[in-house]
């Protein structure tokens, strides 16, 4: 580390969306021109004391801004190490970080004239965050989902449709999150003039990445600010789950120049990295280009990309934002794994110990949380995000567990 | 002169358009492709475009998904599809063949690796469609190193300065994308097309083609009378899915349907020739 302690990280990405050699914009030509207007929008609006006001009033009043930094004092004692505090985005409107986002880019695309909102979903949860924000601001409003997806999420497909979206369940593909981004950029290339694609992650063709980044930053922010006022100092720690990686770059971002915060994005394992059926680019893949940047994935010899498996459809994804993928190589921030079998424990034992009823997503930041606490001692601090609630899945643990609602 | 300048200086000393089909390669299984493509040459096909399959194609619709799930069932890669190239050649030295493909095969079997048994194979031409000149720079040198014309897309969104860029790297033709949206789309207005193809060739002397949203011989027939060439996909490709069951009807079919828009398109240029004199 002590060779790159002189990045500037709040200068990337460049121009062109890169992040050291990760990023970009690789798409059709018939979406660069978007792209770029989407570009100088977000440039001009993100300095636009009007807009940030509007967005800063919102995230107050309608998503319940600032959630809290809450101390898990019983678990942290049952597991003897470290103590462990809980961003808590699963508090938000909506029920997950992904709002902070859809709000920004919704502001964004009423600014821009744009009367269509399209967005992709894996869990549902950003699906829902989009619908929502669309019905707020009366846009019409399409969701792209996996059709495996619409049959594990379906209470968040139901929610979607009361909030007036029209869910659309993609067949092509492996059914999952990445063939619905296929299917959102197609909607998006047929429908340019009056459309805006919110893509839910950092990730995608510049500005994306650095836009969604930004808008997460809020999470960030926030819990520094909390921490201070709490411990007075910052957290030896920050742990987060990474699917295409908003809520974790959302928390770490505001902590990189900070050295002495070990930073900790948290893959889906699935049923073990040595098997295949997981979701672990960053642990497991190559470099490569899809859905517009270049970044991890997980691909064959032949550049075709492979299925995912996670138990949780919010990490089911092969790529991962450009962002993380550099910070990997620079060694900036650490990549782990927690399976299947880890996050479900780490649900349990978060829904007994606190009375708090995890995402299965974020369970597995509470799965890493769990393994570095017990190996650090009572006077240090880790802050996990909670990036969501977990009553989603009270099916898909019910199915696991042998029972049916 | 390369195979793709002869053939276009041809087209126009015999007053024609060319013809370009495109057939995903290993579609609808590996052994089809060679003898496809001699039906299509047969039809009246000027220019062969050959689909390198890709899991996530987001530039194409479901028809041309479909196509690429069927050619990966067979694990058909960047070398199958070059000895099928290879093995074409072995009858047919004149036709150019022009790839199109996402670049993430590409990029994971190397650019120059590519780039060299690309053109060993008898390859011409390259249409990387999720790379935009902005980020190609390599790729390009690589291609040029090795004889391959790199071929660019324009959009019905691209402004006149980008076409200009995008027309100094390009070589062979350049191809107009004729609608907003994706391949197989089917709103498609002639008019339109004119302005922009004019917009275009104020920009190059290289031909233009248009493709997407052509889907039958009359619509070939009305562009031919705009555009230097027309390109078919998803219509053909639909018919291969169609009869693929029954490979004799799927040539027989598919040679009627290039022949077919082959008519209208000499019958266009007729037409426009003898308006021309009136
Ligand atoms: C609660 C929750 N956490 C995390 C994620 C993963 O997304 P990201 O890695 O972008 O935060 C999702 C995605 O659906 C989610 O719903």
């Amino acid at each position: 580390m002590s060779s790159k302690v002189s990045i500037n990280y709040g200068e990337f990405p460049d121009a062109g969306g890169h992040f050291g050699r990760y990023g970009g914009r690789f798409v059709p030509e018939l979406l660069m021109a978007p792209l770029e207007e989407l570009a100088e929008a977000y440039a001009r609006y993100r300095e636009d004391p009007r807009f940030l006001a509007e967005l800063e009033a919102d995230l107050v009043h309608y998503v319940g801004r600032p959630s809290p930094l809450y101390y898990a004092q019983r678990w942290s004692e049952q597991l003897g190490g470290a103590r462990i505090y809980l961003k808590r985005e699963d508090l938000n409107h909506t029920g997950a970080h992904k709002i902070n986002n859809t709000m920004g880019q919704a502001l964004l695309a009423a600014r821009m004239g744009k009367t269509r909102l399209v967005a992709e979903t894996g869990a549902g949860q950003h699906g829902v965050a989009t619908a929502t924000v669309a019905a707020r601001l009366g846009l019409e409003c399409v969701i792209y989902m996996g059709a495996a997806d619409v049959q594990r999420q379906s209470v968040n497909v139901y929610r979607m449709r009361l909030l007036g979206a029209k869910v659309i369940a993609v067949e092509a593909g492996t059914r999952t999150l990445k063939d619905a981004l296929n299917e959102a950029f197609r909607d998006w290339a047929a429908n340019v003039d009056d459309t805006f694609y919110i893509i839910g992650t950092v990730a995608g063709p510049h500005p994306y990445p650095a836009m969604v980044r930004d808008f997460q930053t809020v999470i960030g922010h926030e819990a520094r600010r909390q921490i201070l006022e709490r411990e007075g100092r910052l957290p030896d720690a920050l742990v987060a789950c990474v699917g295409g990686g908003s809520n974790a770059m959302g928390l770490f971002h505001p902590f990189l120049a900070d050295a002495g915060v070990r930073l900790y994005g948290v893959e889906a394992g699935g049923e073990g990295l040595a098997g295949g059926r997981h979701a672990a680019p960053l642990a497991t893949g190559r470099p490569g280009v899809l859905h517009g940047n270049r970044t991890y994935l997980m691909e064959d010899a032949d550049g075709q990309i492979l299925p995912t498996h996670s138990i949780s459809a919010g990490l089911d994804y092969p790529g991962v934002g450009p962002e993380h993928a550099w910070l990997k190589d620079v060694g900036r921030a650490e990549y782990v794994d927690a399976t299947d079998q880890e996050a479900l424990a780490a649900f349990h034992a978060l829904t007994r110990a606190e009375g708090i009823m995890p995402a299965l997503e974020s369970a597995h930041a509470l799965a890493c949380a769990d393994r570095l606490a017990r190996e650090m001692t009572p006077d240090q601090i880790i802050v996990a995000n909670l990036s969501g609630r977990g009553d989603k899945d009270i099916n898909t643990v019910a199915a696991l567990e042998g029972m049916e609602l | 002169m390369n195979r793709i300048e002869r053939r276009f200086a041809a087209c126009r000393e015999h007053g024609r358009k060319a013809l370009i089909p495109y057939i995903t390669g290993g579609d609808p299984q590996p052994d089809a492709t060679v003898p496809l493509l001699q039906t299509l040459v047969e039809g009246g096909a000027d220019i062969l475009e050959i689909g390198i399959p890709f899991s996530d194609p987001m530039a194409d619709g479901q028809v041309i998904q479909a196509a690429c799930e069927r050619a990966l069932v067979h694990h058909v890669n960047i070398r199958r599809i070059l000895e099928m190239v290879r093995e074409f050649r072995t009858d047919d030295v004149h036709t150019p063949v022009v790839l199109m493909g996402y670049l993430n095969p590409i990029e994971q079997m190397g650019y120059a690796a590519f780039a060299q048994e690309a053109v060993a194979a008898g390859v011409d031409g390259i249409l990387c469609v999720d790379l935009p000149p902005e980020e190609s720079q390599f790729f390009v040198e690589m291609l040029q190193e090795n004889q391959l014309d790199p071929i660019w897309l324009i959009a019905p969104t691209t402004q006149a300065e980008r076409i200009r860029r995008i027309c100094e790297v390009a070589r062979g033709f350049v191809y107009y994308v004729s609608l907003k949206g994706v391949t197989g789309a089917d709103s498609l207005s002639v008019s339109d097309v004119a302005v922009h193809v004019a917009n275009i060739r104020a920009a190059t002397r290289l031909p233009v083609g248009v493709g997407f949203g052509i889907r039958d011989a009359a619509a070939a027939g009305r562009i031919a009378g705009v555009a230097d060439a027309v390109v078919v996909g998803s219509a053909l490709v639909a018919q291969i899915e169609a009869h693929q069951s029954e490979p004799e009807v799927m040539y027989a079919v598919v040679r009627e349907f290039i022949a077919d828009m082959r008519r209208a398109m000499d019958a266009a240029a007729v037409e426009t020739a003898l308006g021309g004199e009136r």
